[in-house]
């Protein structure tokens, strides 16, 4: 079986001479999830759109068995699910539903199929009332997993995901970690809030200047003071790696168990 | 406009009412109809204008929107028509009449009547239809209509970043007050000029991201459409009950 994600030598640069890609090796299985680590410009959003083909780069890279800037855009379209770090960007339609269903209709779905659709990648982010609602009537925790509802609904093999927890408040993260753990589905996940990558994640690799620089299980390398330390990256203070549980399709609400009082 | 009033925008009265549940292209055909009508009608045709009005009455009172609803929206409009067409009957020549200390022109005073009765019944007409029907469901009524289909997107994306672009706004004002910001006069709102234009280079960037997003979705220049809207009996029933009681008085008005 093919990889879901086979890059080799990419490399990319924008028209304004900053460097995004610099010869990015990556090799990513079916069913795996990986986390995206590294610093503000290490390209980690670069890779993002490349996946997608929405920047193309020099080097080979294969996604879904699909390669990149040969095959058809459409069928790479509906195999990579993109969800934007700012959901205002990616819900524009007046109401939800018609922004799920966007997806799907464009993939040629008839109005009945992509309404089904729709329903489905809303319940899967458990979010079932809100197709009548218009965006700026919800709340970001809200707004985001509505967005990764418009990329459910197109049935994608790989979802990818930048910055999912960012400026979300402690609840509305731990509802997105119970959505995302309950997917059965290839992820890349890129962001900066490592906890959040170890309980999703079970693989990472760290992005720096437009390379892969470790790549290893999330433990090991979220558990490598020295390397993190040397790609800007950090755990939060009082961090104990050792208490997260990975979340799985099978058990999504494994995460961080509640603290035990002191007195038993 | 203040983000709260948009907010406060929208669906009004019994969201249950048969008028709200209306097919929109009927209510579009019917408002459109009773603002054509007052706006055609002479001075002298009166009874056309006070069938208008009973009809907008009517249609309130069933989808239930209160006075002070229609009253708070057309206030944003009304008062500009009128305050254009109040000068008139001291400005136009003609015979005069007195009105207490006042000597107006007869001509005068007729335009500023025509004028104000128009306007107060096509604006009554444009709210009863914001109240009654949802934006979403207007777009699609004009596109089923066919609108054309690149102004029903502009209109689309209009509402949906409305919001947005009044939010970031809002917080732009809250950091210049936070920070002191308090202009006594004109010279010193050279940062209002700035944030104008912080806003506008925001809001293009979005525009970017926004059509990248599409673009990851399968966006091939055409938007996809979802919902079939149903033109039932009622609909019919409710164009029926309206050119009832529009065209007789229409064609008195012609006749007077």
């Amino acid at each position: 079986m093919s990889c879901a994600i086979h890059a080799r030598d990419l490399r990319f640069r924008y028209p304004n001479g900053v460097l995004g890609l610099d010869g990015l090796d990556l090799r990513v299985t079916h069913g795996e999830r990986v986390a995206v680590l590294g610093p503000n410009g290490a390209g980690k959003t670069t890779l993002m759109l490349h996946l997608n083909g929405l920047l193309a780069g020099a080097g080979e890279l294969e996604v879904a068995g699909i390669r990149v800037g040969h095959g058809d855009v459409r069928a790479l379209r509906a195999a990579v699910g993109l969800v934007f770090q700012d959901p205002d960007d990616q819900l524009f339609m007046p109401t939800v539903r018609e922004d799920v269903a966007f997806g799907p209709l464009n993939l040629g779905a008839s109005p009945e199929d992509a309404v089904a659709r729709a329903a489905e990648a809303l319940a899967a982010v458990r979010m079932e009332g809100a197709g009548d609602r218009a965006p700026h009537q919800l709340s970001l925790g809200q707004r985001r997993r509505v967005a990764i509802a418009t990329v459910l609904a197109m049935r994608p093999r790989l979802l990818v995901l930048d910055e999912p927890s960012a400026s979300l408040d402690p609840r509305a993260r731990r509802e997105l970690l119970e959505v995302l753990g309950r997917l059965d589905r290839t992820m890349l996940v890129v962001t900066h809030d490592l906890p959040f990558a170890a309980e999703l994640c079970e693989r990472a690799v760290v992005l720096s200047a437009g390379r892969i620089a470790a790549d290893g299980p999330c433990a090991d390398i979220l558990g490598d003071a020295a390397l993190l330390a040397e790609h800007d990256l950090e755990l939060p203070a009082g961090c104990d790696l050792a208490r997260i549980r990975l979340r799985t399709p099978a058990d999504p609400l494994a995460g961080v168990p509640a603290p035990q009082p002191a007195w038993e | 406009m203040s983000a709260a009033a948009l907010h406060r925008s929208g669906i009004a009265g019994d969201p249950a009412s048969p008028i709200h549940r209306l097919d929109p292209r009927a209510k579009l055909a019917g408002f459109t109809a009773i603002t054509l009508v007052a706006v055609s009608t002479p001075l002298a045709g009166w009874p056309a204008f006070a069938a208008c009005a009973v009809a907008l009455a009517a249609i309130a009172g069933v989808a239930r929107v209160g006075p002070g609803v229609v009253w708070a929206r057309a206030r944003v409009v009304l008062p500009l028509v009128v305050f254009a067409a109040v000068f008139v009957p001291f400005v136009r020549g003609g015979p005069e009449v007195a009105v207490g200390p006042l000597s107006l022109s007869e001509a005068g005073l007729e335009t500023f009547l025509l004028v104000s009765a128009k306007a107060a019944i096509g604006t009554v007409s444009a709210v009863l239809l914001g109240a009654t029907t949802g934006f979403p469901d207007l777009l699609h009524g004009l596109e089923r209509l066919r609108a054309p289909r690149l102004l029903t997107l502009i209109a689309a994306f209009m509402y949906r970043y409305l919001f947005v672009i009044a939010d970031e706004a809002r917080r732009m004002r809250a950091a210049l007050a936070a920070r002191a910001y308090h202009p006594r006069h004109a010279l010193q709102s050279a940062a209002l000029g700035r944030v104008v234009t912080a806003l506008f280079l925001r809001s293009y960037d979005r525009g970017e991201r926004v059509y990248v997003a599409m673009l990851a979705r399968g966006y091939d220049g055409r938007m996809p459409r979802l919902a079939a809207l149903a033109f039932r009996r009622v609909d019919v029933v409710f164009l029926a009950a309206l050119a009832a009681v529009l065209v007789p008085a229409r064609i008195l008005s012609v006749a007077a």
